[in-house]
């Protein structure tokens, strides 16, 4: 990682000429909520005064970006008796500006199980490798809680990262494309003062935070809460929806199915992206539902989210973002469930605790 | 790698309307792009929109519009009789649609408001399978021609066609859309079933349920936030009984 700091005048320069230059994302306000806040959205830019760099948080991730909604995956053209499978891979450049830490925190998730497995996914890495990822840091909205799983900071998965200090932005750079483009726009060392600026900066957002869960044993508290009547209380509220997986930046749950293009000369394959509280996400061949109740599918979402991935890779997939939370219409979020969960057991405890006292 | 050459026939393919607006049966000749593929898959014998050609020897019959006349009635049966497959093809078909808002004033009412004391029959508005048995439904106010084309692919290569069992809300965050409820709008996206793009709350109109409930939706849950957000019972009901489509969950 080499380290800069640039002017904040200096800074819209060189972002204004990466966005003129390429097809560019960054937040921009969307919409104002019936009582006034505003939504924000990654949206197309295409000069820097477009961009609204003290946005708080965008309702729906970034994760669009790499893991598309609806991706076609194969093309097949039938030949009389033959046919031939075509599957591209190719990406368009991509810049990305303004990714929170907790977003590029998902990406590494993403990485991990997209990347870093057995079988590598060709459509994700294409379009990881050609985005260049600028981040942003931001202090927490009162309800998030990323740094409940340490993701209120990161140090690699992105191209470029940012920290407010005033009137500079220090500058992480964590590539030789960022480091290049750099090159360009008048940047410092940073200075012993700059550093100081950074750790206050860093103290600050770290001393932000309003919303905690505690998130420790939560493998284990999931494995023994798998029977708790939790489930069924908060699955009762369930819309089945699935909006709290479409706006997560790491759900990445998928169905496939194979269409026949309309002139019967071919077919596709496409890529779905699906969420486990949707009614026949467990639907098998014959139609039985492995999940028919509304509180099993919502208790599948928190397994794989803090359990699943935990036990296998030693990290939960949930980063902290809460934009479920703000999304879920039933007023569902990850604070309130899994705080249930752990006062059923705090309840257990107060009963039945035979714990040797300290001497 | 070898496979076994695809052949397949074209459906035996009828359109009628009943009371309705055709809009849906227009839907079909729309769509311009792949129009020419579309028709290919079908034997026209009869479609009144498009062909004066009337043939009866039809298997696969799209039924548009709700039966409001006795001689309706007739017409579907004699329809059921010959179809091997009967599609109801639209909101009106398959829930009533916005015809239904007759069921709520006396029919006398009705005739004496719209046809000025005219002698016309009508009937209480009556969805397609409250006649005859429907083997497979079609919603949309209008139809969305990409799920015809592909339910249509599906009927002529003999693939199982479904419609989507998750509610509008999906198809809505795909398109990154602020929900209208933080717009502070009743919106029926959450127990509507999806498929059709969103296409209505993409535009910021709150969804009116033209497709009818989703698969095992949570009515209680939609009530009580309808509820908590102070929105307004009697804009509610307006809306789940706009299309008929939610006669089975009853607001109180």
């Amino acid at each position: 990682m080499i380290y800069k700091v640039i002017s904040k005048p200096e800074f819209r320069r060189f972002i204004d000429a990466l966005v003129k230059a390429n097809n560019s994302f960054g937040p921009r306000l969307a919409d104002r909520t019936a009582d006034g806040k505003p939504v924000y959205r990654f949206m197309p830019v295409s000069s820097v005064d477009e961009i609204d760099f003290d946005y708080t948080a965008t309702a729906s991730s970034a994760k669009h970006f790499f893991l598309p909604f609806s991706e076609e995956l194969s093309r097949f053209r039938f030949h009389g008796s033959d046919w031939e499978q075509h599957s591209a891979y190719e990406a368009d450049p991509v810049v990305l500006i303004g990714l929170r830490a907790c977003d590029i925190s998902a990406l590494n998730i993403l990485d991990d199980v997209l990347l870093n497995g057995n079988y590598p996914s060709p459509y994700y890495l294409a379009k990881r490798k050609n985005t260049f990822v600028i981040g942003l840091d931001h202090l927490p909205l009162p309800d998030c809680f990323c740094k409940s799983l340490a993701h209120h900071t990161v140090s690699t998965g992105f191209n470029l990262f940012c920290s407010d200090i005033g009137e500079k932005y220090y500058l992480s750079i964590n590539s030789s494309k960022a480091f290049t483009y750099l090159k360009e726009f008048q940047t410092e060392d940073p200075s012993y003062e700059d550093n100081c600026l950074l750790t206050e900066r860093r103290k600050l957002i770290s001393d932000s935070f309003k919303t905690e869960i505690d998130v420790t044993s939560l493998p284990s508290i999931l494995d023994i809460e798998f029977d708790s009547p939790v489930w069924e209380k908060w699955g009762s509220k369930c819309l089945n929806c699935g909006t709290c997986a479409m706006v997560c930046p790491t759900c990445y749950c998928y169905s496939l199915e194979e269409r026949f293009d309309i002139d019967l000369k071919g077919a596709s394959r496409n890529r779905k992206l699906y969420s486990c509280n949707l009614v026949d996400f467990a639907v098998v061949a014959g139609g039985h539902n492995f999940r028919p109740k509304n509180g099993d599918r919502l208790k599948y979402r928190y397994y794989h989210q803090h359990r699943g991935f935990a036990e296998n890779d030693n990290q939960q997939i949930c980063v902290g973002c809460n934009r479920c939370g703000r999304a879920c219409l039933a007023d569902i979020n990850p604070k309130d469930v899994i705080n249930d969960l752990r006062m059923e057991k705090d309840s257990c405890m107060i009963c039945v605790s035979q714990s040797p006292g300290r001497i | 790698m070898k496979n076994p050459v695809y052949t397949f026939e074209k459906l035996k393919f009828a359109s009628f309307e009943f009371t309705c607006c055709e809009g849906c049966q227009l839907q079909l000749a729309n769509r311009e792009a792949s129009l020419a593929e579309f028709f290919s898959l079908l034997d026209v014998r009869t479609f009144r929109e498009i062909s004066s050609e009337k043939h009866d020897d039809y298997d696969v019959a799209f039924v548009e519009g709700s039966i409001s006349r006795s001689d309706e009635i007739e017409r579907l049966l004699a329809i059921r009789r010959q179809a091997k497959t009967l599609v109801a093809f639209g909101t009106c078909a398959c829930f009533g649609g916005v015809n239904s808002l007759k069921n709520r004033y006396p029919v006398e009412e009705c005739i004496a408001e719209v046809y000025d004391g005219l002698p016309v029959e009508s009937l209480p508005v009556r969805k397609i399978s409250d006649i005859v048995k429907v083997d497979f439904s079609i919603p949309g106010c209008p139809v969305a021609k990409k799920e015809v084309e592909w339910i249509v692919v599906n009927l002529v290569t003999g693939s199982l066609a479904t419609l989507p069992k998750y509610p509008v809300c999906v198809e809505c965050k795909e398109q990154l859309n602020t929900c209208l409820f933080d717009l502070g709008e009743i919106c029926l996206g959450p127990i509507t079933r999806a498929g059709c793009d969103a296409v209505c709350t993409t535009g910021k109109t709150p969804c009116l349920g033209c497709r009818g409930p989703a698969d095992d939706i949570n009515f209680p849950a939609f009530l009580e936030l309808v509820e908590k957000r102070g929105l307004s019972r009697r804009d509610l009901k307006e809306k789940l009984g706009f299309y008929n489509a939610f006669e089975a969950y009853p607001c109180p």
